[in-house]
């Protein structure tokens, strides 16, 4: 019996099969539902393998393509969000925006890390479940701010400090679910932002309160820019559903901007059955969505944001290629500043888990100070040193990016395009509708 | 920009736009507003953030006086979804009936409506006090944090579904109590707080004493297996 890398673990005898259906998890899972008697709670994103963008390639430049010159000519990264109906839209240095997480399942100097680094590489944080903290408008040049279902925290003051608002109508972790912070993390400086008692399991809802259906979402958005003025651009965020049909509602509800959120999204918590099973993969979101906005003529006047499991700058130019604007990051800014750091192995094991591995983040018992509310767990993360790493791991995604780029021909990031990309497996083809690598080949429509 | 506490303004939303009139209000030069020909227009008012008060001859469409903040605003007929929603502070009243999520997640101030309300009157509420002369719909209180809902009629299915700390009087018929709802007993403390809101609302005839009082059992506060299908 080995593990999935291949080591033998103890207990291993010859002759002992594991079974690929009862596999460990599964089996464990089963033990712990039969002692606790309810579903399974973590965070972060789907750990089951879904097709990706590891299973595209760039083609490059070639005889009749030729590359730019690294580091010698320009290849541009800078986006504006924001065009259609406000009056201040967006100006991004980078395509990559750090995405919604609250004040609630971050620490405040988590809030205050992701802030620093952001600013310092001229790109937006956002607010999340909670509400904004003076913090994180103190420490980011440019803060989306969010309205959920919940509205926790929401105030009018804070819509007119914000640079952009976001309405998130869903999540790809949780693609029709609420939020949840349990008992553990409302501290009392949570529970007061939020008007809830201390101590208590709180459930975010999962419908807005005072709208339901596209329509009624028109009329939301245009509340919204009258309290605001017209200034800023509204964005309107959804989990990896129906994308086709999602993304052309939002955009005839007055977005500015679309956020797709993939499957392999992460969350602060939820149900793992949730996680696992709900959405579709983020490379397969990406495609209907643009054929919405092209068709409505709307594509690059609505900025289109992906995100869900981008990792690397390979993730985000073929993100871009297949016609984003942009991506933002959650768990890949988390891990940046210091989350499941292996120096931190023995404090994980501790607490009944190892780097790398922790995802019990509802718990509130993270060492690295970031997915706590323990004040004294807060302060082990320098929001200094986190900042810089953050800056650092943005600089680097941002020079692959341009790399790729420029191999591709491109002066800009977001002129790679479809015909740039391959995939290497047949449902990547299907999904993403470039060729399968080595032919014409696009499974689900007629060949080229 | 001073406010003139003389001056008065009418301006008609037949000869001018929604976003004129907010961008008037949001930046007053006077004192008394009085809007005209409303038309059953969508935002009208909402984002206003100054000691004013807005009179609205005629109905209003959806988040009329929505986040308000200070001001406050008198609608001479009904209005659609959501009025008054996250009102901050001030003063909303709404002399027809309401339709639904009236006083949604609102966090402070004071919403009347002399008739009724539809579902989910004080959806998500946030610590604001709402007090209907008429009945209100079903859900209504669903997920109430913190705030009083008085209802000087009846109350429809599911009231106070998951409530949290937020009160509710009824001094009519309640169809069914939502889960972790439960009647409570009506104390002197609930009689002087019940009493005074009434006054300020304008139904200070009505005997507080009438009314019952609705509040979170708190058993859904923290997961207990047992529970598990009141979820
Ligand atoms: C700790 C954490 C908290 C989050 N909180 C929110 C939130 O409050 N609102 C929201 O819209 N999304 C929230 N998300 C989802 C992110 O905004 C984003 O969609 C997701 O993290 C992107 O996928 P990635 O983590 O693979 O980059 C959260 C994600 C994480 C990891």
């Amino acid at each position: 019996m080995s593990d999935s890398n291949g080591t033998p673990r103890p207990g291993w005898r010859d002759g002992l099969r594991e079974s690929a259906t009862f596999d460990r998890a599964t089996l464990h899972e089963i033990r712990r539902a039969a002692r606790e008697g309810i579903y399974d709670i973590r965070g972060g994103g789907a750990k089951r393998r879904v097709p990706n963008f590891d299973d595209l390639l760039l083609l490059g430049a070639s005889v009749s393509r030729y590359p730019i010159e690294g580091y010698r000519e320009r290849c541009d990264t800078d986006v504006v969000l924001g065009t259609r109906f406000a009056k201040r839209p967006l100006k991004l240095d980078i395509p990559i925006t750090i995405a919604g997480m609250s004040f609630g399942a971050l620490s405040g100097p988590a809030k205050e890390a992701l802030g620093r680094g952001a600013t310092a590489m001229g790109t937006s944080t956002t607010t999340g479940d909670g509400g904004m903290t003076p913090e994180e408008r103190e420490h980011s040049k440019t803060l989306v701010y969010q309205l959920l279902p919940s509205r926790y925290g929401m105030n009018p003051d804070d819509l007119r400090r914000a640079d952009a608002i976001e309405v998130v109508i869903g999540q790809g972790a949780k693609p029709g679910g609420g939020g949840m912070l349990l008992g553990q993390k409302i501290s009392e400086r949570v529970a007061e932002m939020r008007d809830l008692p201390a101590g208590i399991d709180q459930r975010s809802a999962c419908r807005h309160p005072d709208w339901t259906g596209p329509d009624d979402l028109e009329i939301k958005i245009e509340e919204l820019r009258e309290i605001t003025d017209w200034e800023k651009p509204i964005f309107v965020k959804v989990g990896a559903t129906r994308p086709y049909y999602d993304v052309a509602l939002a955009v005839k509800s007055g977005a500015d901007v679309v956020v797709l959120d993939g499957m392999q999204g992460g969350t602060a918590a939820t149900q793992e059955v949730f996680i696992e099973h709900v959405g579709i993969p983020t490379l397969a979101a990406i495609p209907p969505a643009v054929q919405a906005l092209v068709e409505l003529g709307m594509h690059r006047k609505v900025q289109l944001v992906v995100s869900g499991g981008i990792r690397s700058g390979a993730d985000v130019a073929k993100a871009l290629a297949l016609g984003a604007d942009a991506v933002s990051i959650g768990v890949a800014a988390l891990v940046a500043i210091g989350d499941n750091a292996p120096e931190l192995g023995r404090e994980y094991e501790a607490i009944g888990s190892a780097a790398g591995f922790y995802d019990d983040w509802h718990e509130g018992r993270d060492p690295a100070g970031i997915l706590t509310q323990d004040d004294e767990l807060a302060a082990r993360l320098d929001p200094e040193l986190g900042g810089r790493r953050l800056a650092n791991y943005l600089r680097t995604l941002v020079q692959e990016t341009q790399t790729l780029a420029r191999a591709c021909g491109k002066s800009r990031v977001q002129n790679l395009e479809p015909e740039d990309l391959v995939a290497l497996t047949v449902e990547a083809a299907a999904m993403a509708r470039v060729p399968l690598a080595g032919t014409d080949w696009i499974p689900g429509t007629e060949a080229r | 920009m001073s406010v003139d506490l003389t001056a008065a303004r009418t301006l008609s939303l037949a000869d001018h736009t929604v976003r004129e009139l907010n961008a008037a209000l949001h930046a007053p030069d006077a004192e008394r507003w009085e809007v005209l020909d409303p038309g059953g227009r969508h935002a009208i008012a909402a984002g206003l953030d100054a000691e004013i008060s807005v009179e609205v001859a005629g109905h209003v469409g959806y988040y009329c006086a929505g986040m308000n903040q200070r001001a406050s605003v008198h609608i001479r007929g009904n209005c659609g979804v959501g009025i008054a929603e996250n009102m901050m502070s001030g003063k909303v009243v709404v002399d027809g009936d309401a339709s639904q999520a009236a006083g949604a997640t609102a966090h402070g101030g004071l919403l009347v409506i002399e008739g009724n309300a539809a579902a989910r009157c004080g959806i998500s509420l946030k610590g604001a006090e709402i007090v209907v002369g008429g009945s209100i719909g079903h859900m209504s209180a669903f997920m109430a944090q913190s705030g009083t809902i008085a209802v000087c009629g009846d109350a429809g299915e599911a009231l106070g579904d998951s409530i949290y700390e937020a009160r509710v009087y009824v001094r009519g018929e309640v169809a069914s109590l939502g889960a972790d709802c439960v009647a409570k007993e009506l104390l002197e403390e609930h009689r002087l707080q019940l009493g005074e809101l009434l006054e300020r609302a304008g139904h200070g005839d009505l005997d507080p004493g009438e009314f019952r009082r609705y509040g979170s059992a708190r058993r859904l506060y923290n997961f207990d297996v047992d529970d598990a299908g009141e979820y």
